[in-house]
């Protein structure tokens, strides 16, 4: 049915598709000519700005001391279970530092099918790397793989995420080219602009419809981008 | 190729269900509210109309390129998608599409399928096929659960149960939710949604999705939202069965942010979705989650009826963000359910009679007042007010041989064509002109004071006593 389907649905288009092709729109030259290049100060105020805007938490940090502020996030919720990405920089990070302070630190080392209903019901909280972001719309991007896994940046009711300032592009466009995304995606690529969000009742915006009720952004800035 | 049975005839009923809204003063109150906050949250997001113009030109033309090329990105797109592991389906019809869903969903042994928003599913009216061969079909949208909750049909492409007071859903949820105490706090009402739903993403062994943009060169599809429900239909279930209209393919990644950009801004004023979704295929060894199957269902669905024609083609550019809705007069008048169709507003009207026919919905051509503000606000150009009077001349004109669509001609009357064209020689002859406008300006008191449709609100027409040409004479 499906291949029968194909073959006539293809051959209808075809029939009646133009004869020229069009110009190929020029999408670089729009950007150009639309879209400020930022230093990375202005970038990652940027950033800022627009992830606050939509209700994400933001914490200037440093390589040396975000695993504190960690903490201090978790306990000022008092959350003591934190599941991390084993074998990540970060992840092995927080489960050098935290455990000393009173949390416990799980890992995602087995398949989804294997605990499904304890991530769903006894994960207060995730924290991930993000890959970049995007300054003129403060959105993380993430690129889940097998080391950190797609679902922790969405069951978990808060997401921590650690984000390099270096890492912010001035927009979408610019970030994907040049990443080269074109030549291979993830299985999952992700952009994230804030917690979870609905306006359907009323128009009454409404945080932690069905992922994070929380965003929290730890944002490592170097010394070039902070000043 | 069997034909599909609609559970709504939109042509029946359209002015009954219009004026069962406008005599409500509550859901006129509603529509009026939301459509004048999504206008201001839209005009705020566009502050500078240079840049606004420009990427909607941009729009149009990124539209225009990959429609031209449709075919030959079907395929790209298929081959990508199956090199990457996603099973790709095609369907013609309504009926195809349920089946191969069902299919795919009783191969598994499944009932249970858990839906992120997809209007091209509510389209098929899957949620009625699911139904009758036992599987359950629920929506994870807040809007589109509320409306399941209801029995009801979105409303709005974007905002489903934009029809419902925060009351009314308090209700619904009170009577239909086991368990569940009244309480109109909104906040208190999407943590009811939540947990009701959470545990069905934990269960459901199917997830089911729509396609904002479908990327050829990558072999990936994008879905927009807000809620992470999305996320969680394409995520959590073993399987992922997503649906689309052939049309919303492009062909390169980088046609994607000025798409995304138009839409998010058009539809709900928000500069960015909260969650961008980019899939390029199922779980892969040594990855712990994610769907073990991606499938992909093509819909024609008259689509193909549309591309065959130049003008009627502009119709497939829509990104479906609702802007035309949220600024046409006579939807924000008689909200969405009136016009008895699942794409409703001004791109339902010109959307609809491809996938239904005109003879079901040669009559919503004509529910326009041609005020021309859908087409000003379409992000990517679409000559709305045109492809009305096209639709209109198709739907009236006499029967033809070859008709461009389905339905041609349905509305068509001799009685009124004898007069119209009689109208024509008339105002092209001007001494028949002058001999009419004597009789009328004469005989005019002779005119019935019924007149139809016209005088149900107005006073009866009548021509004047005097000309003008008589008046001006008399002046000398």
């Amino acid at each position: 049915m499906s291949a029968l389907a194909r073959d006539r649905i293809l051959a209808k288009l075809r029939q009646n598709a133009p004869s020229t092709a069009n110009a190929l729109p020029d999408v670089a030259a729009w950007y150009a000519g639309h879209r400020p290049v930022e230093t990375a100060a202005d970038k990652a105020r940027r950033f800022r700005h627009f992830i606050e805007l939509a209700h994400a938490e933001v914490h200037a940090v440093t390589p040396g001391n975000w695993t504190q502020t960690l903490h201090a996030v978790l306990k000022a919720r008092a959350i003591d279970r934190l599941l991390v990405a084993e074998g990540t920089p970060h992840g092995d990070a927080a489960l050098d530092d935290l455990p000393p302070h009173g949390i416990d630190c799980s890992v995602y080392d087995m398949a989804i099918e294997a605990w499904k209903t304890e991530m769903f019901e006894a994960t207060p909280a995730s924290l991930t790397g993000a890959r970049a972001a995007i300054a003129e719309t403060g959105t993380l991007i993430l690129w889940p793989d097998a080391l950190e896994p797609r679902l922790m940046s969405l069951v978990p009711p808060v997401h921590i995420v650690l984000l390099d300032a270096t890492r912010i592009h001035n927009t979408f466009f610019e970030a994907m080219t040049a990443e080269g995304w074109k030549n291979g995606l993830p299985t999952n690529a992700l952009l994230i602009s804030g917690p979870s969000k609905t306006a359907d009742i009323q128009q009454t915006l409404a945080y932690g419809a069905h992922g994070p009720k929380e965003l929290i952004v730890l944002l490592i800035e170097t010394t070039e981008a902070a000043q | 190729m069997s034909e599909h049975t609609l559970h709504f005839r939109p042509a029946d009923g359209f002015r009954a269900r219009s004026k069962a809204v406008v005599d409500n003063p509550f859901l006129r109150q509603s529509f009026r509210g939301a459509m004048d906050f999504l206008m201001a949250k839209r005009a705020a997001q566009f502050p500078d109309p240079e840049e606004l113009e420009s990427l909607r030109s941009l729009g149009e033309a990124i539209r225009q390129y990959n429609l031209a090329k449709l075919p030959d990105l079907l395929l790209q797109l298929e081959s990508r998608l199956t090199a990457n592991g996603v099973k790709v389906h095609w369907a013609e019809t309504p009926d195809e599409a349920n089946a191969i869903i069902l299919g795919i969903v009783q191969g598994h042994g499944a009932t249970k399928m858990v839906k992120g928003k997809s209007m091209v599913s509510e389209e098929i009216e899957l949620n009625h096929a699911a139904e009758a061969a036992g599987i359950e079909a629920l929506e994870s949208d807040m809007g589109e659960y509320i409306v399941q909750l209801a029995g009801e049909k979105p409303s709005h492409i974007i905002m489903p149960a934009i029809h419902k007071t925060k009351e009314e859903i308090a209700r619904l949820f009170h009577e239909k939710v086991p368990g569940v105490d009244y309480t109109d706090n909104v906040d208190a009402l999407i943590q009811i949604g939540r947990d009701v739903l959470r545990r069905k993403f934990l269960e459901a062994e199917i997830g089911l999705s729509g396609v904002n943009f479908a990327v050829a060169e990558t072999g990936t599809l994008c879905l927009v939202e807000n809620e992470g429900n999305g996320r969680m239909c394409t995520t959590a279930p073993a399987i992922h069965i997503a649906i689309t209209g052939i049309e919303k393919i492009v062909e390169k990644l980088e046609h994607v942010p000025p798409l995304y950009s138009l839409l998010t801004r058009s539809a709900t004023g928000q500069n960015i979705s909260t969650y961008f979704n980019m899939i390029s295929g199922p779980r892969q060894p040594g990855e712990k989650d994610g769907p073990e199957e991606v499938h992909l269902v093509l819909l024609d669905n008259g689509r193909s009826q549309a591309y065959a024609d130049e003008q009627l083609r502009k119709t497939l550019q829509c990104i479906r963000c609702g802007a035309c809705m949220n600024h046409c007069p006579v939807y924000s008048r008689i909200g969405g359910h009136a016009y008895g169709t699942t794409y409703p507003g001004p791109i339902g009207k010109i959307v609809s009679p491809h996938l239904l026919g005109l003879d079901a919905t040669a009559g919503l051509t004509t529910a326009s007042s041609l005020c021309g503000a859908c087409g000003e606000v379409c992000p990517v150009k679409i000559p709305i007010p045109e492809l009305l009077m096209r639709l209109r001349e198709e739907a009236f004109s006499a029967p033809r041989a070859n008709p461009v669509m389905r339905g041609q001609g349905a509305g068509y009357s001799p009685l009124i064509s004898a007069i119209w064209r009689a109208w024509a020689v008339v105002y092209q002859s001007p001494a028949l002109y002058r001999m009419v406008s004597w009789l009328g300006s004469r005989l005019g008191g002779f005119l019935p004071s019924r007149q139809g449709a016209w005088t149900s609100v107005r006073t009866p027409l009548r021509p004047a006593p005097k000309r003008l040409r008589d008046m001006l004479r008399e002046r000398g």
